[in-house]
């Protein structure tokens, strides 16, 4: 299922692997405020202040209407020979009033800019590449067309040294292909017809032999096309989750609406009419425009940081749903364990010492190249040294189906054996030969402890058993607790029998394990999983991966597998690495954290802005509220200082926290209680003080400002 | 200052109706939810044989489409019953006093000009407040009312309509728990009045008697004052009536629409310190109880707890910032030559201000609106609590509608705390979407646009503000007041308010309908939405509704939406009020 794809790669450590990841990640993540972006972001600003546009967004739609009205009244105020210091004041909250539309507008872009910059380095790939395309399977014969031309079933011939056209399958042929182009990693991975490795993507290179591809999309249909279009936002359509939120914030801005309209009447009550912008100034301080401004933003970049992770996600809601996963389905081999089995430990049986016994096993597996082979001689090197050992004229015995052992006889006569264990021992019993006390319950300790046992036997007398075990993947139990503590479900997925699965399962510390794992057993675990109301995922590679990957709410294929599985899934792993499932969930839980807590945020600020707005709007004629102005903010030019503090707070900290729209609230995994407990006290109390400041600050700097223009 | 025994009314307000609040709901929980085989066996038998007299064989199972369409034809019924009822009270029985009819109030307007005569305003209003178990009067019971409609109006709708809003809390449980069908409405609401109210209001109504209570059908009494010369007054007329029966239901029922205009500050409705300490208890016990029997209900007692707890916090703070500010000395008083105590205006004399302050707090958190002082006569801050616990309208509030109130808020929290811990929102393990926050910003945002607008209007126009008693941020106030009592189906009022106007009337009787029908509708949709979706398993990652994170975050979100709502309001009302009156 899932074997490492990668040919004449040395057999990276964990470590390294992860450093290179993350260097790979490291190039293309872009800084926040590239200056480029920025500019682009800055321009489109402007044109998204179509109102047919701003529409999509009702906080900030209203937020613009106010501007146009605070606009009206303050050309009024110019014509009708208004107070100077009226007319200052209107302006200012005009020009601040735009200033947060645009800010709104900027923040929305430079999140698009960036995915856009994301494409683009992807799209760099999908250059017109002309395609040599065949008549039929059979023939050599075709024509060249550009890839453009191709469609869904064409056969194109590719071979070394050229990209490959189109997203596609390898009916014919073995190829090793470069796909650094779109996975950064430059290790060639082979590809071959059949199987589960015969999935190409357009854009990358054949570096050896020939294939034949069969086209799986038309042009600008394939993955990549999509994810482009995705990431640009043509096809972005609001996920369940943001609809909903967007629900709470329109009723939360009528709410304000209704609160600061109301206050126009019952401020005639007290013979005192209210200035029509300055109520629209408190209108746009109260409703929710830090988060209505981001909040697009913040779904943009939840997809660019799936991008950043290599991952191609075919919507939106797809990386809104991991957040919400409850049990994950991982392989074992290559997710839990490291590949293959290695040697971890010599038991010396009938008087043989340690050391003996390592040098045997050594010796036997001097000729062996599997991985098993190379860990035993791992592991007996620095218990003797076996490399000086090998005489000359030594005889190594092959493994073969027939014998079903392999060994060495040396030129003294000595004959050693390594095989299964109930292999040697009828081997041992042939020659009547000594089979030591202790032997079977050896064996069968080994393999209830779901490690292999590997006999060795010298001559015609079995000398002790090597443990080969499963490997688990460094600080693997540290990342299932980890995501136990999210909430998840770990479900390993393995070939192994029930009892060696166990083992492993009870090792690795998963919470369950599907033994001998056929496709239809995943599908019917995921079925059992789903109708107990729990949210799947799994990731698969295979064209019998494909029901299940469509069964399952998060399938990720990955990008080294069929176009079958690639199509079931609603997210690729252009790493294919097995790993990645966990990236998705933390990822999609961000995004709602980000999108929570800006929220809860941006309703949290109002309070000090009415301690702000509210004493200064009734300073004439209820001049007792000044005990309200707990900042002390200052009055002396009717109140216009406090009131322009609170716009202007309510403007700068939107692009303030644009970084944390854009990279998402940190996630921890420490339980949903500490989490809230934790966000509460940052973006809630937080929220709560944070204006408090901000405001006095803003109105120390603004007051001296006014006083400049002679409105004090 | 020694120790004094009124002292004791803010604990023993607040202590026995908790301590009663269990037996009680666990009672309520047994008999208005029977397990399906206890269905019509035993005692339930007697509601079914009642049900059946109504025509119905068994119990319906109802979506919540018919169980909303029950209770809004039950309403239609109601209001056109009781309509007929007290247009011709003349012509019916139980009239000792040859009372007209209540259409022929007449108005006097707001310059002061008597408009005699048909005026259905009045009876229009009466009836919305009675329906919307709200009990707003602008009539006077004695004055106006004969036995006939006391009984079979009043009393009538002071049963039925807080069962009917209990009714649907037991709907909207039922669609939470996910159960297939939301009950049977009058199933529902003939268990309810057979086993919590009929019993409890018999027992009331007896212990008040004993305590001096009226309870008669003659005529009011013609009595001639030993100082009548000094009075220049020959005869008094007293009147009585049948007061125990509707006293003990207008406390445990949520009601407050008193028999006697001056309510429970009147010695026949209020007869001693036991009837005020009864009575002070009726009013909030049975919102209590009703989340008592959600817990067990839900089978989560722990959530239960959350909601009593935030309730519970909110009433305590409420009846001690109220105590503590009443027993102040009125700004009214400062500088004059008189002993400088607790503010005694609007006060009974024998209930004295801490029992005032205390009641005054309760009934405007409850819906209940019955009072024991003068609100209008408040501290301006003790007003405020009052003004607040009614624009809040979820700290117990109404049977029943209290808990649908909150659920609102439960939803809006839950939601904001779902996202801010990772994943999509639930709660109870049904996923809240758009649908569910779409019902409850409705609800929440309904009670804001009613009030404000109702009271924005007002303070610009002669419709209030010609009405109101005082000048200034106090009349303001009044203005305010009288659309959130309306608002929150309360029905206490800043009385200094004329109120008998056409345009009050009209005015506050569509919003009372408003402020009943909707926000009891609305969580019966969304529990129904609820109640068809999938059981989602809890994990360590599911947000918990049941411990302190939660109940902060509630409490906060009640706080904030509440503050940021009404803040502006309040300001220019009770807090204005305040700092002008400690102006030197």
């Amino acid at each position: 299922m899932t074997v490492d794809t990668q040919i004449s790669a040395p057999q990276r450590s964990l470590p390294e692997a992860t450093a290179l990841k993350m260097q790979r990640r490291h190039a293309r993540r872009l800084s926040i405020f590239d200056p480029e972006m920025v500019r682009q972001a800055a321009v489109r600003s402007f044109a998204m202040l179509d109102p047919r546009s701003m529409m999509r967004n009702p906080v900030m739609f209203l937020v613009e209407l106010g501007t146009v009205l605070t606009a009206i009244v303050t050309v009024q105020s110019i014509v009708g020979g208004a107070a100077i210091g009226l007319i200052v004041y209107q302006t200012a909250l005009t020009l601040l009033l735009l200033l947060t539309v645009l800010f709104a507008n900027f923040a929305e872009a430079l999140a698009e800019a960036r995915g856009k910059a994301q494409a683009d380095s992807l799209r760099a790939t999908r250059q017109d590449t002309p395609a040599f395309r065949l008549d039929s399977i059979d023939s050599d014969t075709g024509h060249s067309v550009p890839s453009t031309q191709l469609r869904t079933g064409d056969l194109v011939l590719v071979e070394a040294g050229q990209v490959i056209p189109s997203d596609g399958e390898v009916v014919a042929g073995v190829a090793s292909v470069d796909e650094s182009a779109i996975t950064g990693e430059s290790a060639p991975v082979i590809r071959e017809a059949g199987g589960d490795r015969s999935g190409v993507t357009g854009g990358t290179r054949v570096l050896s032999d020939r294939i034949i591809v069969q086209v799986t999309s038309e042009p600008g249909q394939s993955f990549l096309d999509r994810m482009i279009a995705l990431v640009e936002g043509a096809i972005r359509q609001k996920t369940p989750n943001e609809i909903a939120l967007t629900i709470v914030l329109a009723a939360f801005s009528l709410i304000f609406l209704i609160v600061t309209a109301a206050l126009y009447p019952m401020a005639r009550y007290f013979d005192l009419t209210l200035d029509i912008p300055t109520l629209i100034a408190l209108l746009v301080c109260l409703i929710p425009t830090t988060i209505g401004a981001l909040l697009a933003a913040i779904g943009i970049a939840g997809m660019d940081r799936a991008l950043m992770a290599n991952i191609i996600a075919k919507s939106g809601k797809a990386v809104e749903l991991a957040g919400d996963i409850d049990t994950l389905l991982l392989d074992k081999t290559g997710t839990i364990t490291i590949g293959n089995r290695r040697a971890t430990q010599f038991v010396p049986l009938g008087g043989v010492s340690d050391r003996q016994l390592a040098r045997l096993a050594g010796l036997a597996s001097m000729a062996d190249s599997t991985p098993e082979g190379k860990s035993i001689l791992d592991l007996a090197r620095p218990v003797t040294a076996v490399d000086g050992e090998v005489p000359a004229g030594s005889q190594f015995i092959e493994f073969t189906a027939q014998t079903r052992m392999s060994g060495v006889d040396l030129p003294d006569g000595t004959r050693i054996r390594k095989g299964a264990p109930d292999t040697l021992a009828r081997y041992i019993q042939d020659q009547r030969g000594v089979i030591p006390q202790g032997y079977q319950p050896t064996v069968d300790a080994i393999a209830s402890h779901g490690a292999t046992p590997l006999a060795v036997a010298e001559n015609d007398r079995i000398v002790g058993v090597v443990k080969l075990e499963d490997i688990l993947k460094q600080g693997i139990r540290e990342r299932f607790a980890r995501l136990r503590k999210m909430g998840l479900r770990v479900v390993m997925v393995t070939g192994d029998n029930p009892l060696t699965a166990k083992a492993i399962a009870e090792e690795a510390g998963v919470d369950d394990f599907i033994a001998q794992a056929t496709p239809e057993a995943k599908l019917a675990y995921i079925r059992k999983e789903q109708q107990g109301g729990k949210l799947v995922a799994m990731m698969g590679d295979g064209t019998n991966d494909a029901p299940a990957l469509a069964q399952a709410d998060i399938g990720v294929a990955m990008n080294s597998g069929t176009q079958a599985a690639k199509e079931a899934g609603n997210m690729v792993d252009l790493d294919s690495d097995p790993t990645k499932l966990i990236e998705v969930v933390e990822i999609g839980k961000q995004l709602l954290m980000t999108r929570g807590a800006l929220t809860t945020f941006s309703i949290a600020n109002d309070l000090a802005k009415y301690f702000a707005v509210i004493p200064a709007m009734f300073i004439v004629t209820l001049p007792e509220l000044k005990v309200l102005d707990i900042m002390g903010l200052a009055t002396k030019g009717g109140a216009y200082s406090a009131i322009l503090a609170a716009v202007i707070f309510n403007a700068i900290i939107i692009p303030l926290l644009i970084p944390i729209a854009l990279k998402g609230v940190t996630y921890r995994p420490v339980g949903a209680g500490a989490l809230l407990r934790r966000n509460l006290l940052w973006y809630g109390l937080g929220g709560v003080i944070a204006p408090f400041i901000g405001i006095k600050l803003i109105d120390l700097i603004i007051d001296p400002l006014l006083a400049l223009v002679g409105m004090v | 200052m020694g120790f004094n025994l009124a002292w004791l009314h803010p604990f023993w307000a607040l202590g026995l109706p908790i301590a009663l609040s269990f037996p009680i709901g666990w009672s309520m929980f047994r008999s208005l939810d029977p397990a399906p085989d206890r269905v019509g066996r035993g005692l339930d038998a007697l509601p079914m044989f009642l049900c059946r007299l109504l025509g119905r064989r068994k119990p319906a199972e109802m979506d919540w489409k018919r169980y909303a369409l029950a209770f809004l034809a039950f309403n239609m019924a109601l209001f056109v019953l009781t309509f007929g009822l007290l247009y011709a009270q003349q012509y019916l029985p139980l009239n000792p006093d040859g009372k007209g009819s209540l259409g022929a109030l007449g108005y006097k307007d707001a310059a002061g000009v008597d408009h005699p005569g048909a005026d259905t305003g009045v009876v229009f209003n009466t009836i919305c407040s009675f329906v919307t178990n709200t009990n707003l009067q602008h009539y006077s019971g004695e004055q106006h009312l004969s036995y006939f409609s006391q009984m079979g109006g009043i009393v009538w709708l002071q049963f039925v309509t807080p069962a009917a809003g209990l009714a649907v809390m037991l709907a909207v449980i039922r669609g939470l728990r996910g159960d297939k069908t939301m009950g049977d409405f009058y199933v529902d609401l003939m268990r309810i009045l057979v086993f919590v109210f009929l019993p409890l209001c018999v027992i009331l109504a007896l212990v008040l008697v004993a305590n001096g209570m009226p309870m008669t059908f003659e005529g009011a009494v013609k009595a001639s004052p030993l100082d009548g010369a000094a009075a220049k007054m020959d005869t008094q007329t007293i009147c009585r009536g049948p007061v125990a029966a509707l006293a003990a239901v207008k406390q445990i029922g949520t009601n407050g629409g008193g028999f006697f205009g001056p309510n429970s500050a009147h010695p026949y409705e209020n007869p001693s310190v036991w009837s005020n300490l009864i009575e002070i208890t009726e009013i909030v016990v049975l919102p209590m109880a009703s989340l008592v029997m959600l817990g067990l209900m839900l089978k989560n007692r722990a959530h239960a707890a959350v909601i009593y707890g935030a309730m519970l916090a909110f009433l305590v703070v409420g009846v001690v910032l109220a105590v503590h500010y009443e027993v102040q000395p009125s700004a009214a008083t400062e500088n004059l030559a008189v002993v400088q105590g607790p503010n005694m205006e609007g006060k009974e004399v024998r209930a004295g201000a801490i029992s005032g302050a205390t009641w005054a707090a309760m009934t405007t958190a409850t819906s209940n609106g019955s009072v024991n002082s003068m609100h209008d006569s408040l501290n301006p801050i003790a007003g405020m609590v009052a003004m607040s616990n009614l624009m809040l309208n979820v700290v117990f509030s109404g049977i029943g509608a209290g808990f649908l109130n909150m659920l609102m808020y439960i939803i809006v929290a839950v939601f904001l705390a779902g996202l801010m811990v990772g994943r999509t929102p639930e709660y109870l393990g049904k996923k809240v979407e758009a649908k569910e926050v779409k019902l409850a910003m409705m609800a929440i945002l309904l009670h804001p646009l009613l009030i404000l607008a109702g009271a924005g209007l007002f303070a610009a126009t002669d419709w209030g503000a010609k009405t109101t008693a005082n000048p200034g941020p106090h009349g303001f106030s009044e203005i305010l007041y009288e659309f959130s009592s309306a608002c929150a189906n309360n029905g206490s009022g800043f009385e200094g308010l004329g109120d008998n106007t056409p345009a009050w009337n009209v005015a506050t009787g569509f919003v009372l309908l408003m402020g009943r029908f909707p926000p009891i509708l609305l969580p019966l949709a969304l529990a129904g939405c609820l109640a068809t979706k999938k059981l989602v398993p809890q994990t360590a990652g599911t947000l918990k509704t049941d411990n302190l994170t939660f109940f902060g975050m509630l409490v906060g979100t009640v706080l904030l939406v509440g503050a940021l709502s009404f803040m502006p309001a309040l300001v220019l009302g009770p807090v204005a009020d305040h700092l002008m009156a400690m102006k030197p």
